[in-house]
C-alpha cells in the first residue's frame, strides 16, 4: 500500500453476538480506488466485516473510519451516501419500477430530473442494459438484468466507496462473466474504493488489486493476490489459494 | 395533518352547534316515544325551540344523559324511579319527589296512567274459562305460560306475584316481540304485558285484574332538570292528568297498527285537549325526507371514528414496529376493547361523555383500533427484512425508509385494515341511535319500538349499500395506490417472473 490516506480502517474491533464473539482485536487498512475481496470460508464473518463498515452492525469496541473521518453513527445515512451497497439478494424495490429503483437517492438527495436522467444513461450503457427496461418492475426482467440494475443503484450517486457483499453469485456462469467485464469496464472508467465479500476465490483472483483472507473471527493475511499466492502465511491460506488455480 | 384534525373537530362540534332551548329526551320504546313527542309538541307550542333525542337505549341512557344535563326532560316512570333509579322499592311519589330534588331533578305532574305490569290472554279463552283476576288463575293450574326473560327472572315479577297468589302453573321464557303472536297462535295462552300495552286492543287481549295490587304503580310523569324554567314546566303541567289508560292505549295502537306518525297523533291529541289549535300545523318528518340527514350523520359518526382510528392506530403500530416488546401489550389491549359487546362499550360511554355524538365517535374510535392496530402491526411485520436492510444500507433516513419503502409494502395490508374498520363502523354506528347520537340507527330503533319492519329496513338498507359502497371505495384506492403486481399479495424478496 502506498502513503496515501486509507479508505476504510479498522481499528481494534471487538463485537460478540449473543456470546459467541464475532471480532477480538480486529485491524485492517484498506486502499483507496482499489478493488479489496474479503475472502475465506463460510461463516468466518466476512460479511459481518463489511457491515461494520456502513454501521448496519456496531462494534462493540473500536473505531471504524472511513475517508479517513471517524464513522459518525448519529448521521449514518449521510455516510452511507458515499458507500454505495449491494447485496447477493440484490433487494430491488418491488413496488418501484427499475428507474425508480435506481434513481430514488438521487431523487431524495436533491438531483435535478436531468441530471438523474444523464447519470441513468450513463449506468445503463455501462451494465450494457436496454433503456426499455427502465418502465418495467423488478419481476418483469431477468435475474442478471436485476443483478445488473442492483449494481446501478449502488453507483447512482457516484460514491467513492463501493460495498459488495457477494454481489456476482446470484447470476448464472455465462452472466456472471458479462458482469465482471462490465465491473472492470467501470472500475477503468470510475475508478473507486471496491470492498467486495465473495466465495468465490477465482473472482476474488480475478477482480481483486487487494485480499483480505480471513479465518473464524480474525484476518490471517493481506495484500495483493499474486504476493498472497507466492507466499501463503500458512496452511490454511495455501490451501485456499490453491482452489483458485 | 393539522387540516385532518381541524376538519375533524369541525365534523364533531358541528353536530352539536345548533342548541335549542329544551332538549327532549325519550327511551327506545315506542309509548316513551309517543310521550316524548307530547312534551316536545306542547313545548313548541308554548314558544321554545325543541331538539328531540328520541330512542335513547334503556333507562340508564335517558336518567344518564338527564342528571348530565345533555337532556332537559323525558318521560319516566314512578315505579322505574323507584326500583332502578333511586332503590327505594314501594316508595310513594311524595318521597320519591324529595329524593329527586335531592339529585337535582323534578318529578312533574303524573300524566294520567299507570303503565303497570300486567297478565294478559285471549278475551275470548277468559270469558269461556271465567277468569278475571289474577286470583283465579289458581283455579286454572294447566295454563300455559310464556313469559318475558325478564318478567321471570325480575324478583318484583313472576317470582313474587306466584308467591303473594300463590299461582301453581311453571312459565316457559319466550322473547316478548313475539309473545302475542304466540298466544294468537294458541302455542302459549298468557304473557305478561304493559297495561297501556297498544297491542291489546287490536288482538283482542284483556289483562286480568291485579286484585290483591301486587304490582307497584308505573304512573308516567315528566322528569324533568330542576333548572327547567317556570314557563316550560307550566306547559308541561297541562298534560297532567290528561292521559288516561285507554287514551294512552289507542295512541300506542293508532302509531303502531294505523301506521300514524307520532308527530301526527301527538298533535291530534293535543288538538282533542284543546292544548294546541285545530288546524295548526304539525310538522310530519317522513322517512324518507330524514334520510338524507341521517346519512350525513353516520357518515359524520364513521368517517370521524376511522380518521381517529387511523391517526392514532397507524402511529402505535409504527411503534411497536420498531419497539416489538410492546406489540403484546397493544394488541391485547386492543383486542380486550374489542370483546367489549358494542352497545356496552356505548352505555360505558355515557357516564364519561354523555350522551349525542361525541361519545358515539369515540366507542366508534376504539371499537376500530383493532383491526387497524393489528393489519398495520402484520403489515409492518411483513415487509421483507431483506427490503429494509438494503434501504438502511443505501443510507436512507429512517423517514425516507418509512415512506418510501416501509408504507408502500405494507400498503395493500395497511388498507385492507383500514376497510374492515370502516364496514365494522358501518354497522355498529346503527347501535349508536341508543345513546342519542342518531344517525341510521334512528329509524331502525323506531322501527323495533313500533314493530315495524318498514321502517327499520329505511335505516338497514342504506346501512347496508353504504358499506357495499365503502368495500367498492378501498378497491378503487386499491387501484389507484398500489401497481397491480402487489395486489392481493405479501411482497417476497426476489418476486420475478
Amino acid at each position: 500500500m502506498d502513503g496515501e490516506t486509507p479508505a476504510i480502517e479498522c481499528r481494534g474491533i471487538h463485537r460478540s453476538f449473543e456470546h459467541h464473539v464475532l471480532f477480538t482485536d480486529l485491524n485492517l487498512s484498506l486502499p483507496a480506488r482499489q478493488v479489496t475481496a474479503l475472502v475465506g470460508a463460510s461463516g468466518c464473518g466476512k460479511s459481518s466485516l463489511l457491515n461494520l463498515m456502513n454501521g448496519l452492525l456496531l462494534p462493540d469496541q473500536g473505531d471504524i473510519r472511513v475517508l479517513g473521518e471517524p464513522l459518525d453513527y448519529e448521521r449514518l445515512p449521510a455516510m452511507r451516501r458515499n458507500m454505495g451497497y449491494a447485496v447477493q439478494q440484490i433487494g430491488l424495490m418491488p413496488h418501484m419500477t427499475v428507474e425508480r429503483n435506481i434513481t430514488l437517492l438521487a431523487t431524495l438527495a436533491g438531483w435535478s430530473a436531468s441530471a438523474c436522467q444523464t447519470r441513468l444513461s450513463t449506468l445503463l450503457s455501462l451494465m450494457a442494459l436496454d433503456p426499455a427496461l427502465t418502465s418495467r418492475y423488478p419481476h418483469q426482467i431477468s435475474g442478471g438484468q436485476a443483478q445488473r440494475v442492483g449494481l446501478c443503484r449502488a453507483m447512482m450517486l457516484n460514491p467513492p466507496i463501493l460495498l459488495l457483499d457477494e454481489a456476482f453469485s446470484a447470476v448464472d456462469p455465462i452472466t456472471r462473466v458479462d458482469v465482471h467485464a462490465r465491473f472492470q469496464d467501470l472500475q477503468r472508467e470510475e475508478p473507486r474504493t471496491v470492498v467486495m465479500v465473495t466465495h468465490d476465490m477465482r473472482e476474488a483472483m480475478k477482480l481483486a488489486d487487494y485480499l483480505v483472507v480471513m479465518g473464524p473471527g480474525q484476518i490471517l493475511q493481506t495484500g495483493a493476490p499474486g504476493d498472497i499466492a507466492a507466499a501463503p502465511i500458512n496452511e490454511q491460506v495455501r490451501q485456499l489459494m490453491e482452489v483458485a488455480q | 395533518m393539522m387540516r385532518w384534525i381541524l376538519l375533524l373537530a369541525g365534523l364533531v362540534l358541528g353536530g352539536q352547534a345548533l342548541a335549542a332551548d329544551i332538549t327532549v329526551g325519550s327511551k327506545a320504546d315506542r309509548e316513551g316515544h309517543m310521550l316524548g313527542e307530547l312534551f316536545a309538541q306542547t313545548l313548541e307550542h308554548a314558544g321554545f325551540t325543541v331538539d328531540r333525542r328520541f330512542g335513547l337505549g334503556q333507562t340508564i341512557v335517558s336518567w344518564q344523559a338527564l342528571k348530565g344535563g345533555e337532556i332537559d326532560v323525558y318521560p319516566e316512570y314512578t315505579g322505574t324511579m323507584a326500583q332502578a333509579l333511586f332503590d327505594m322499592p314501594g316508595a310513594d311519589i311524595e318521597t320519591l319527589r324529595r329524593e329527586a330534588e335531592r339529585r337535582g331533578v323534578r318529578i312533574l305532574k303524573p300524566l294520567g296512567f299507570n303503565n303497570t305490569y300486567a297478565l294478559t290472554m285471549k278475551a275470548s279463552e277468559a270469558r269461556a274459562m271465567g277468569l278475571e283476576t289474577i286470583s283465579d288463575l289458581a283455579t286454572a293450574p294447566s295454563l300455559k305460560l310464556g313469559l318475558s326473560h325478564e318478567f321471570i327472572e325480575r324478583e318484583d315479577g313472576w317470582k313474587g306475584l306466584s308467591r303473594a297468589y300463590n299461582l301453581p302453573q311453571v312459565p316457559v321464557g319466550i322473547e316478548h316481540g313475539i309473545a302475542y303472536q304466540a298466544i294468537v297462535d294458541n302455542r302459549i295462552d298468557m304473557t305478561d304485558a304493559y297495561s297501556t300495552d297498544g297491542d291489546l286492543d287490536r288482538l283482542d287481549l284483556m289483562l286480568l285484574k291485579d286484585d290483591r295490587h301486587y304490582f307497584p304503580e308505573y304512573l308516567a310523569v315528566p322528569f324533568v332538570r330542576a333548572t327547567l324554567p317556570d314557563k316550560a314546566v307550566d306547559a308541561l303541567d297541562q298534560l297532567a292528568g290528561s292521559i288516561t289508560d285507554q287514551r294512552m292505549q289507542a295512541m300506542n295502537a293508532a302509531v303502531s297498527a294505523d301506521g300514524a306518525g307520532f308527530g301526527q297523533v301527538a298533535h291530534d291529541f293535543l288538538v282533542k285537549q284543546g292544548i294546541l289549535e285545530a288546524g295548526s300545523e304539525v310538522a310530519v318528518s317522513t322517512p324518507w325526507s330524514r334520510l338524507g340527514h341521517d346519512l350525513v350523520r353516520h357518515l359524520e359518526l364513521t368517517l370521524s371514528a376511522l380518521l381517529l382510528a387511523a391517526l392514532v392506530g397507524l402511529p402505535l403500530s409504527l411503534a411497536v414496529y420498531r419497539l416489538p416488546k410492546l406489540s403484546r401489550t397493544v394488541l391485547y389491549v386492543a383486542g380486550l376493547l374489542q370483546t367489549i359487546p358494542s352497545i356496552a362499550l356505548l352505555a360505558l360511554m355515557i357516564p364519561l361523555f354523555g350522551i349525542g355524538v361525541f361519545p358515539a365517535i369515540v366507542a366508534l374510535f376504539l371499537y376500530s383500533l383493532l383491526p387497524i392496530v393489528r393489519a398495520a402491526i402484520t403489515a409492518l411485520l411483513t415487509v421483507d427484512p431483506l427490503l429494509t436492510r438494503v434501504a438502511r444500507g443505501m443510507g436512507l433516513t429512517r423517514r425516507e425508509q418509512l415512506r418510501h419503502v416501509i408504507l408502500p409494502l405494507a400498503a395493500p395490508n395497511l388498507l385492507t385494515g383500514l376497510k374492515t374498520a370502516a364496514v365494522i363502523n358501518i354497522g355498529t354506528a346503527t347501535l349508536a341511535a341508543f345513546i342519542g347520537a342518531g344517525g341510521l340507527g334512528d329509524p331502525i330503533v323506531t322501527g323495533l319500538s313500533l314493530n315495524n319492519y318498514e321502517l327499520v329496513l329505511y335505516g338497514a338498507i342504506p346501512a347496508a349499500m353504504l358499506a357495499i359502497v365503502t368495500e367498492l371505495i378501498f378497491e378503487m384506492l386499491e387501484r389507484w395506490l398500489i401497481p397491480a403486481h402487489m395486489r392481493g399479495q405479501v411482497a417476497t424478496p426476489d418476486n420475478r417472473a
